[in-house]
C-alpha cells in the first residue's frame, strides 16, 4: 500500500528505481537487528552445531576433527527413550491445554460484555506469572506434609500421607498447568475474530451445530491453536525444571540431558548434539503441523 | 430451545469456574502461606509478616532484585529500538529476501530456550567473555528483538500511511515527520512491544541459568536456589511479591493495547 | 500514563543499583553450609558484602568453573575434586602468610593426597555419608544400607542426587570399594539401583535436612550435619553409619582463578579458622572441624557425640571418594540408564 502512494506521488521515478531505493533503507532499518541476531543468536547455534561433529578430548575440550559419533549414541535405546518421552510429555501436555483450553477460550469469547473484561484479564495475569512460581505453588499443596495431604489426614481418609509430589503424574500435572494460559490465551483470540454471520450461515444452511464446529468454527480458529502449539509444545519440549522440582529427578528428559551435559558431566559435544535433535525436532514438527492444518503465519 | 440455551450457559460458567479454580487456586494458597506463622507450611498456626521482613533484610534478594531491573529495563530499550526498526522496515517496505529474514527473525521464538541457552554459553566461553549481567543483557536482548518486533508490526497493520504523506505534503521534513506524526500514532504499540520485553525479560530464568555468572544472580535464579536449598515460606513471600509487580505492569500494558484501540485482543506472541 | 510509567521505573532502578562503594565476596558453597550468623559478623568486622551461591555437588561446581563462570572468590569444592580443578588450572595458589590462623588446623588434616602442602586448598569440614532414620515411623534398628532396598519404606526414601556418592552405596553393599573400576561391578551396582528406585521418593542433594526433619521420608541417604541439623528441628531423627562402612570426605576452601576479591576471600579463610568461629560452625551445623584451637569452645557432648565424631572402629570402615579419571563418563552412563528406568 505505502509503496503505491509513494509511487504516485513520485510519479517520476521508475518502479525498479524505487525499489532498489526502498530495499537499501529497509536494509539500513534492518541492520541493527541483523547484527545482534547473527552475532548473538545464529553464531552461537552455529557453535553448538560445529561442537556436535567435533571429537572431545579427555579434558572436554573439541578437538577439530570431524565425527558422527555423539549423534550414533544419542540412537542408542538408553537416549532414544529419553527422546521418546520428552516428545510424548509435550505432546500429552499440548493435547490436555487444548481440550483444556478451547471450551475455556469459547465460554470467555462468549460471555456478555460487562464481565468480559474482568474474566479476560483473570485469564491474562496467570500468562505473565513466572513459571518457576507457580509450579512451587504445586509443591506446597502436593508435598507430603503439603495441604492435600494434610487435609485428608485430619479428614481420615488417609492415615499416612500420600506420595504425590515427585511423580510422573506430578510431572504432567505441572507441565499442564504451567502452560494452560498459553493456549487459552492465542485461541480466544481466534475466537473473538470468528464471523457470527458465518456460523449463522452455516445453520441456515441446514448444518447441525456439531457440524457447524467441524466444518466452521474449528478450521477457522486453527490459527489460533496453532499459536497455542507453538507456545506449549516447544517449551514444554526443553524443559528440565519441572522434572527436576515435580519429578524428584527421577525422570530424565531431554533438556535434563542436555543441561546435564553441559553443567554436570561437561560433555559439551554430546549435549550439543542432543541440542541440535531438539532444534530439529521442533522445526520439523512445526513443518509438519503447519502443512497438515494448512497454516499460516506459523514458522 | 431456551431451555436448551440457559442450560449451555450453566455449563459453560461451572467450566470457566472450574478452569478460573485450577489456575487461581494454587496461587491463593502459596499467598495465604506467605503469611503462615509454621515454618513447615501445612497447618495454619497464625498470621505473621516476619517472612517479608526477612525478605526485607535479606541482602542476596536486593542484589537479585537490582540485577533483575538493571537487566530488564536496558535489555527492553535495546530491543525496543531495534525490534521497532525491524518491524518498520517489514511492514514499509518489500525487498528480495524478506520471506527469509522473516523467518530468521521468528526463529528465537520457535528455537528451545534451553537450546539458545546453551549455546549463548557456548559462545562466550568460546570468545572467553567473563559471565556477568552484561551476558545475560546481550540474551535478553537477542530474544526480546523478535517479540518485539512481532508485537510492534501487529500494531503497524492498523497505522494508516497517508497521515505522514500529508504531512510531508504540507512541508513536514523526514524527521519532523516521524517525531511528530509517526511516533504517537505508533506509541502504544511500541510501548506494548517494550513492556513485553520488560516481562520476558523479567520473567526469564532458563537463559539467565546459563549465561548468568557471580554476582550476576537474576531475581528468577533465586527464586529457583530458594526453591531448591531448604525451603520456608519466604519463598512465598517473594512470590507474592513479584506476582503483584507482574500483575500491575501486565494490567497496564493491558491498559494500554485496550485503551488506544477500543479491542481487548491481547498481544499473541 | 506512558510518563508515569517511566517515573516509576527510573525510581526503581536509582533506587536498586547498588551502593558501589561497598566490597563484595562471592562465595560458591554446599546449601546451608555456613551458619547465617557466622556470615553476618562477617560481614559486621570486615564491612564486606558476601553473597551466597549455592551448587549441588561437586561435577556441578567443575563444570560451572570451566564454562566461564568466573568472578567467584571463594568456593568449597571436596577432597576428590581438587586434582582435577589443579591440573585444570582452574585454583590459585594460596599465599599461606595471608592465614595466620592456619596454625591451629590439626597437623592430620594439613598436607593431603590431594593437595601436597595445602597450595592451593585449607580444610574446611569433614564429615561422613550415611543414613537419616526418622525413628518415628522406622521402628527397626537401621544398621545396614539395605533398609534403603526395603520395601517396605516404598516412597519414604530419598538419596543423593549424586552419582558417586549413591553409586558408592551400591558398591558397598555388594561388597566393592566405592572407588572399584571393574566395570561389572559398576553395572551390578547400576542394577542394584534400578531396582531401588521404584521406592525411591526423590533424589535430592540440597534438601535432605528438611526432607527428613518434615517427615517427607523416612530414610535419608545424607550427609552426616544435614541429618543432624535435621535433629535438631524433629527428635525423632537418628544419623547411622551402616556396617558396610560409608563415605568419608573432607572440604576445602579455595581461590578460584579470575577470583575478584582475593583478599576478601582470604580475610574470609582466616576468619573461618579463628578456632572460635569453627567451632560455632560444628556447634550449628554439625560438621567436625579440623581445628586443634577449636576444641575448648564446643560443648563436650558434641565431642563425644559420635554421630559427629565416629569413633575410631567407625572410622577404619570408611572410605575416600577418588577421581575416575577416564571412567567418569562411564559412570555418568550407568547413571543415566538409572535416572531413564
Amino acid at each position: 500500500m505505502a509503496t503505491l502512494h509513494e509511487l504516485t506521488r513520485q510519479g517520476a521515478l521508475h518502479v525498479s528505481d524505487v525499489k532498489r531505493h526502498k530495499g537499501l533503507r529497509a536494509h539500513v532499518l534492518l541492520l541493527p537487528a541483523y547484527l545482534w541476531l547473527g552475532l548473538f543468536f545464529l553464531f552461537p547455534l552455529l557453535i553448538v552445531v560445529y561442537y556436535s561433529f567435533t571429537e572431545r578430548t579427555p579434558l572436554g575440550d573439541s578437538i577439530p576433527v570431524f565425527t558422527l559419533e555423539h549423534y550414533a549414541r544419542l540412537w542408542d535405546p538408553l537416549y532414544a527413550r529419553i527422546l521418546w518421552r520428552s516428545l510424548w510429555l509435550a505432546v500429552a501436555t499440548t493435547l490436555i491445554t487444548i481440550l483444556l483450553a478451547y471450551p475455556f477460550a469459547y465460554a470467555l469469547a462468549r460471555t456478555p460484555k460487562r464481565w468480559k473484561n474482568l474474566l479476560l484479564l483473570l485469564s491474562v495475569i496467570p500468562f505473565w506469572t513466572n513459571f518457576l512460581i507457580r509450579t512451587y505453588a504445586w509443591m506446597v499443596i502436593l508435598r507430603s506434609n503439603g495441604l492435600l495431604n494434610t487435609a485428608l489426614m485430619s479428614l481420615g481418609v488417609i492415615e499416612y500421607p500420600l506420595s504425590l509430589l515427585y511423580t510422573p503424574g506430578a510431572v504432567l500435572l505441572g507441565l499442564v498447568y504451567g502452560f494452560l494460559p498459553f493456549m487459552i490465551l492465542p485461541i480466544y483470540v481466534a475466537i473473538e475474530r470468528l464471523e457470527p454471520s458465518l456460523l449463522e450461515a452455516s445453520a441456515d444452511l441446514g448444518a447441525k451445530p456439531w457440524q457447524t464446529f467441524l466444518r466452521v468454527t474449528l478450521p477457522l480458529t486453527a490459527p489460533g491453536i496453532a499459536a497455542g502449539v507453538l507456545l506449549v509444545f516447544v517449551p514444554a519440549l526443553g524443559m528440565f525444571v519441572i522434572p527436576d522440582l515435580m519429578g524428584g529427578a527421577k525422570v530424565s528428559l531431554i533438556g535434563n540431558l542436555i543441561q546435564n551435559q553441559f553443567l554436570g558431566a561437561r560433555n559439551w559435544q554430546f549435549g550439543s548434539a542432543a541440542s541440535v535433535v531438539l532444534m530439529a525436532l521442533v522445526i520439523v514438527g512445526l513443518r509438519l503441523y503447519k502443512r497438515f492444518f494448512k497454516m499460516e503465519g506459523v514458522f | 430451545m431456551t431451555v436448551r440455551r440457559s442450560g449451555i450457559r450453566v455449563a459453560a460458567g461451572a467450566y470457566m469456574a472450574l478452569i478460573f479454580l485450577f489456575l487461581y487456586l494454587p496461587i491463593g494458597v502459596l499467598v495465604a502461606y506467605s503469611f503462615n506463622a509454621s515454618r513447615l507450611q501445612a497447618v495454619w498456626t497464625g498470621f505473621t509478616l516476619d517472612w517479608y521482613r526477612e525478605l526485607f533484610d535479606d541482602f542476596a534478594i536486593w542484589a537479585a532484585t537490582s540485577n533483575s531491573l538493571v537487566v530488564g529495563v536496558v535489555s527492553a530499550v535495546v530491543s525496543t529500538v531495534i525490534g521497532t526498526m525491524a518491524a518498520f522496515a517489514l511492514h514499509r517496505y518489500s525487498f528480495r529476501g524478506k520471506g527469509a529474514f522473516e523467518a530468521f527473525l521468528q526463529l528465537p521464538i520457535v528455537i528451545p530456550e534451553i537450546v539458545m541457552g546453551v549455546a549463548l554459553l557456548a559462545f562466550y566461553v568460546l570468545i572467553e567473555m567473563p559471565l556477568g549481567l552484561h551476558t545475560v543483557t546481550i540474551a535478553h536482548i537477542a530474544f526480546n528483538i523478535s517479540f518485539v518486533t512481532v508485537v510492534v508490526r501487529a500494531r503497524l497493520y492498523s497505522f494508516d500511511f497517508t497521515l505522514e504523506e500529508a504531512a510531508m505534503d504540507l512541508g513536514a521534513n523526514r524527521w519532523q515527520t516521524f517525531f511528530r506524526i509517526t511516533l504517537p500514532l505508533i506509541a502504544p504499540g511500541v510501548a506494548a512491544g517494550f513492556l513485553i520485553a520488560l516481562t520476558l525479560s523479567l520473567d526469564d530464568f532458563i537463559i539467565a541459568f546459563f549465561t548468568a555468572g557471580a554476582g550476576s544472580t537474576t531475581l528468577p535464579m533465586q527464586v529457583y536456589s530458594m526453591m531448591r536449598f531448604g525451603v520456608t515460606p519466604k519463598v512465598n513471600a517473594l512470590s507474592t511479591l513479584i506476582l503483584l509487580v507482574v500483575v500491575t505492569i501486565a494490567a497496564v500494558a493491558q491498559f494500554i493495547v485496550q485503551g488506544r484501540n477500543g479491542k481487548q485482543v491481547p498481544e499473541e506472541e | 500514563m506512558k510518563k508515569l510509567v517511566w517515573l516509576v521505573l527510573a525510581g526503581l532502578l536509582l533506587a536498586f543499583v547498588p551502593a558501589g562503594a561497598q566490597q563484595v565476596l562471592n562465595i560458591y558453597n554446599w546449601a546451608e553450609y555456613i551458619p547465617d550468623d557466622v556470615i553476618r559478623d562477617f560481614q559486621r568486622e570486615y564491612g564486606i558484602r558476601v553473597i551466597y551461591n549455592v551448587y549441588s555437588n561437586n561435577e556441578e561446581l567443575h563444570a560451572r568453573l570451566r564454562a566461564g563462570a568466573t568472578g567467584y572468590d571463594l568456593i568449597f569444592p571436596s577432597d576428590y575434586i581438587v586434582p582435577v580443578l589443579v591440573e585444570e588450572g582452574l585454583l590459585q595458589e594460596i599465599p599461606h602468610e595471608a592465614i595466620p590462623n592456619l596454625a591451629y588446623v590439626d597437623e592430620q588434616f594439613l598436607d593431603p593426597p590431594f593437595d601436597p602442602g595445602n597450595r592451593y586448598t585449607v580444610p574446611y569440614l569433614w564429615g561422613t555419608t550415611g543414613i537419616g532414620v526418622n525413628t518415628r515411623f522406622v521402628k527397626e534398628e537401621i544398621d545396614s544400607w539395605e533398609a534403603l532396598w526395603d520395601p517396605k519404606y516404598r516412597g519414604r526414601i530419598a538419596m543423593l542426587n549424586d552419582p558417586r556418592e549413591v553409586f558408592a552405596v551400591a558398591l558397598k553393599l555388594l561388597g566393592y570399594s566405592a572407588n572399584t573400576r571393574d566395570l561389572e561391578a559398576l553395572q551390578e551396582a547400576r542394577d542394584l539401583l534400578i531396582e531401588q528406585k521404584p521406592l525411591v521418593l526423590t533424589y535430592d542433594s540440597d534438601n535432605t535436612n528438611h526432607l527428613l526433619a518434615a517427615g517427607e521420608v523416612w530414610l535419608a541417604h545424607g550427609y552426616s550435619g544435614d541429618v543432624l541439623m535435621a535433629a535438631d528441628v524433629n527428635p525423632d531423627i537418628v544419623y547411622v553409619v551402616p556396617k558396610e562402612g560409608g563415605i568419608m570426605w573432607m572440604d576445602v576452601m579455595a581461590i578460584p582463578k579470575g577470583a575478584r576479591n582475593v583478599d576478601a576471600a582470604l580475610k574470609f579463610i582466616d576468619f573461618i579458622l579463628r578456632p572460635d568461629v569453627s567451632a560455632r560452625l560444628t556447634q550449628v551445623i554439625h560438621y567436625p572441624n579440623p581445628n586443634r584451637g577449636a576444641h575448648e569452645y564446643l560443648d563436650p557432648e558434641v565431642l563425644s557425640d559420635p554421630a559427629i565424631y565416629p569413633p575410631q572402629d567407625v572410622m577404619e570402615r570408611m572410605e575416600w571418594i577418588e577421581d575416575l579419571g577416564e571412567l567418569a563418563p562411564v559412570v555418568d552412563r550407568l547413571w543415566t540408564e538409572v535416572k531413564v528406568e
